[in-house]
């Protein structure tokens, strides 16, 4: 067998098995309150917050959490691949093998991803039936692709996080904070101009920022073009997360073998 | 069972849970920055608009959040916790009755959402100068121990109804923002569709919160008060006969330690 068709089953069966077992561990049942169910309480509060205070629309409020859902399994599906299995004793298994790292973590993501982008089109499309929300026919295309960079974004943060779970026993608590700072800081229900000004200059830098202005951009009946810059630095900041997480995994890996701390919690 | 053991099983067990929920320092920042997320984002929405009065109103009711969530997430997986540290057969076969050893429990999260609750009140202070002067102190330091027994009443109904879940715990999330929204945590009820009303009134974080509220922003907190007790009382009863139904049953096809 190739370096290169052992990479790619690496990529693909392993993260398509990993992902099963995150799911067989935790069981399907959770899908439903977690995935469907989360996103759609949360854009009906910050809504009803934005009626209340008389900031936004309906529009911005359900575009904006909806997009922010994706960061619940992009954090936690993607820190769980590693931190459960850690935990199930398996992962020190997989480290001994000469599997090359970047297929074998980076296939662990592409689920997660897809999942990501999955929850944030349900609470789109639920939200927007829900507020009966305006959005030009024609928008709907690069919005879904702007989902797909979000999730991909919010995933590279993930992997940050995962890599830290060969480093914490509480990944579901870490993920939990993570998911509260995108909240507070990506404009998702305040206006990037309103928050204070350390806390704005921050959100260039986080995932979901770019990807959530460029959303309501074109929810607002602009074109693609103008909102490719958006995208863009939405995908490099996920590309850097990505990188930074792989570093971190490589680190964390490498300590973990010298002070023989893999499966210590 | 005699009033006084009855009033020493619960004292004894909200204690010992309470000092054993207090463990885990994870647990412990997880429950006051998690409120206090939304806290944020609900403080920086009304301070666009500038009006002290709506800032006042959401500071009280978010500093409330964390007692409600130490309890929808943790409450609806305590038999479960139980079951996986291998304690709940002991528990069951005890004499002592099961809503007696469940309801400390779910006093105990809480309580502890307490510290959730000074956190935000101090974080509003500090931050946003919300300055929560409480205008009726007495009347607000009957009304919070009578939210957080109602509370965990509800909790304590819940842990027992979803028993049978494995992954109990993933429900009691999805409790989480709606009870925040149908209470009136952070928007007046009175927003809400109108069907939502009728919902409100059966919860005990509605009346908690607005108890809470009319004590510290001034007003006759005392109905509230009463009217939290009464629906707590409900949710006790309730969670009595469940645990009841749910034990017989689990004794009857042998499942207590499955699931």
């Amino acid at each position: 067998m190739t370096s290169v068709t052992n990479a790619t089953r690496i990529f693909v069966l392993g993260g398509i098995t990993s992902y099963r077992a995150l799911f067989h561990w935790i069981t399907p049942w959770i899908l439903i309150p977690t995935f469907l169910v989360g996103p759609v309480t949360q854009i009906l509060l910050f809504a009803y917050l934005g009626r209340s205070s008389g900031v936004g629309s309906d529009e911005y409020f359900v575009i904006g959490n909806a997009i922010q859902y994706a960061a619940i399994p992009c954090l936690f599906a993607m820190g769980n691949t590693i931190g459960d299995e850690r935990q199930q004793k398996t992962l020190g298994i997989i480290l001994s093998t000469p599997a090359p790292r970047v297929p074998l973590f980076l296939g662990r993501a592409i689920p997660v991803i897809l999942n990501g982008w999955v929850v944030a089109l349900f609470a789109l499309v639920a939200g927007g039936l829900i507020f009966s929300i305006d959005v030009p026919a024609s928008a709907y295309p690069p919005i879904v692709l702007v989902s797909l960079v979000t999730s991909f974004s919010c995933t590279g943060l993930g992997l940050v996080g995962a890599a830290l779970a060969l480093r914490v026993r509480e990944t579901a608590v870490l993920a939990n904070v993570i998911f509260g700072i995108l909240l507070v800081f990506c404009g998702v229900n305040v206006p990037l101009e309103s928050l204070p000004e350390w806390m704005s200059s921050v959100s260039p830098w986080l995932p979901l920022t770019h990807g959530i202005a460029a959303a309501r951009t074109l929810a607002d009946g602009a074109t693609f073009s103008s909102v490719s810059g958006a995208l863009g630095k939405e995908a490099g900041i996920g590309a850097l997360y990505v990188l930074i997480g792989m570093a971190m995994l490589s680190y964390f890996e490498w300590e973990s073998r010298r002070r023989a701390t893999l499966e210590v919690f | 069972m005699t009033a006084w053991q009855v009033i020493r099983t619960l004292g004894i067990g909200w204690w010992f849970h309470l000092k054993m929920l207090s463990r885990s320092a994870f647990d412990g920042v997880l429950g006051i920055l998690w409120p206090l997320f939304f806290a944020t984002v609900a403080f920086l929405m009304y301070r666009i608009n500038g009006d002290d009065r709506v800032l006042l109103y959401a500071s009280v009711g978010a500093s409330v959040m964390g007692v409600w969530s130490s309890v929808s997430t943790s409450g609806s997986g305590v038999v479960q916790r139980e079951r996986w540290q291998g304690t709940l057969e002991l528990l069951v076969a005890a004499p002592v009755p099961m809503p007696l050893i469940l309801l400390p429990i779910t006093v105990a999260m809480a309580t502890i959402g307490l510290l959730s609750m000074v956190v935000t009140l101090l974080w509003g202070r500090f931050l946003f100068g919300i300055d929560v002067n409480v205008v009726h102190p007495v009347l607000f330091l009957v009304a919070v121990p009578v939210t957080v027994v109602s509370v965990g009443a509800v909790g304590f109904l819940l842990s027992v109804t979803v028993v049978r879940y494995r992954s109990a715990w993933a429900l009691g999330s999805a409790l989480e923002l709606p009870v925040w929204l149908v209470a009136g945590f952070l928007v007046p009820i009175g927003i809400l569709p109108d069907w939502v009303r009728p919902l409100s009134w059966l919860l005990a974080p509605t009346w908690g919160v607005r108890a809470i509220r009319e004590a510290a922003l001034g007003g006759n907190p005392v109905p509230e008060i009463g009217l939290c007790l009464l629906v707590g009382a409900g949710y006790l009863a309730l969670g009595v006969l469940a645990a009841e139904s749910v034990l017989q049953s689990a004794r009857r096809h042998a499942t207590l330690a499955l699931s």
